[in-house]
């Protein structure tokens, strides 16, 4: 489950990033590449695992999906540390100078 | 258990790369000059970000699941020696597989945004060489 939410995530991100396009000034670009390097690895980890040991391609549960979710908030997280570093606004800086 | 560590030795080696690329572009004037070409920094760049993102979100499912704990030695499967080979079993199978995939990915959209920027000619001058 944590596969196809990140999948779902990363696929947001990039379709909002195409529309503001070549404008980037919040990062999103950034954002939708830490989602598709997860997806990428973790397509390459179940594939693996399913040729391997058999089973259940994607593993759908409770458990799962709040793994995804913390996994969607950590990205976020990320992604707001990068842009907060970054203030490509310049409001960081004008709130601290007041 | 531990085949992100593959993927984050390459993310290392990757950034390292990159810092060097970039400063020899800004020496050699190339990150200044409007060359209608994409600098190989920036692309460096996609890849550090697919690489150290990617890597971040499965240290965190690693985490979830046991895997990895925040004291020595912060592989539970190093706590117990049979658990050492399959450990390595895996960063030599999945590990290597999820980098080379990632990189793979990587070569195809440098391929596809050369191309692009090669078949716009009047994008060259506005955008081509831009930061992220």
């Amino acid at each position: 489950m944590f596969l196809i939410l990140t999948a779902l995530a990363a696929i947001i991100c990039t379709v909002i990033w195409y529309a503001n396009a070549p404008e980037d000034k919040y990062k999103v670009g950034l954002l939708s590449l830490i989602y598709w390097g997860a997806t990428l690895m973790w397509l390459i980890d179940h594939v693996m695992a399913y040729l391997t040991e058999g089973g259940e391609f994607f593993e759908i549960n409770l458990d799962a999906t709040m793994l995804g979710i913390l996994v969607i908030i950590l990205g976020l997280i990320a992604w707001e540390i990068a842009l907060l570093v970054s203030d490509p606004k310049g409001a960081l800086k004008a709130t601290l100078k007041r | 258990m531990a085949c992100f560590l593959v993927p984050m030795g390459e993310a290392i080696a990757t950034t390292v790369v990159q810092k060097v690329v970039e400063s020899n572009e800004k020496k050699s004037g190339a990150a200044k000059a409007n060359t209608g070409r994409i600098l190989w920094s920036r692309k460096l760049g996609w890849l550090n970000n697919m690489l150290w993102g990617g890597c971040l979100l499965l240290a965190l499912e690693h985490m979830w699941h046991g895997e990895i704990v925040p004291w020595p030695p912060f592989l539970t499967a190093m706590g117990n020696p049979a658990d050492i080979a399959p450990m390595m079993h895996e960063m030599a199978t999945i590990g290597t597989g999820m980098a080379v995939f990632v990189t793979a990915v990587w070569i195809v959209m440098v391929a596809i945004a050369d191309a692009k920027v090669k078949s716009a000619p009047t994008l060259k001058a506005s955008s081509a060489g831009r930061g992220e």
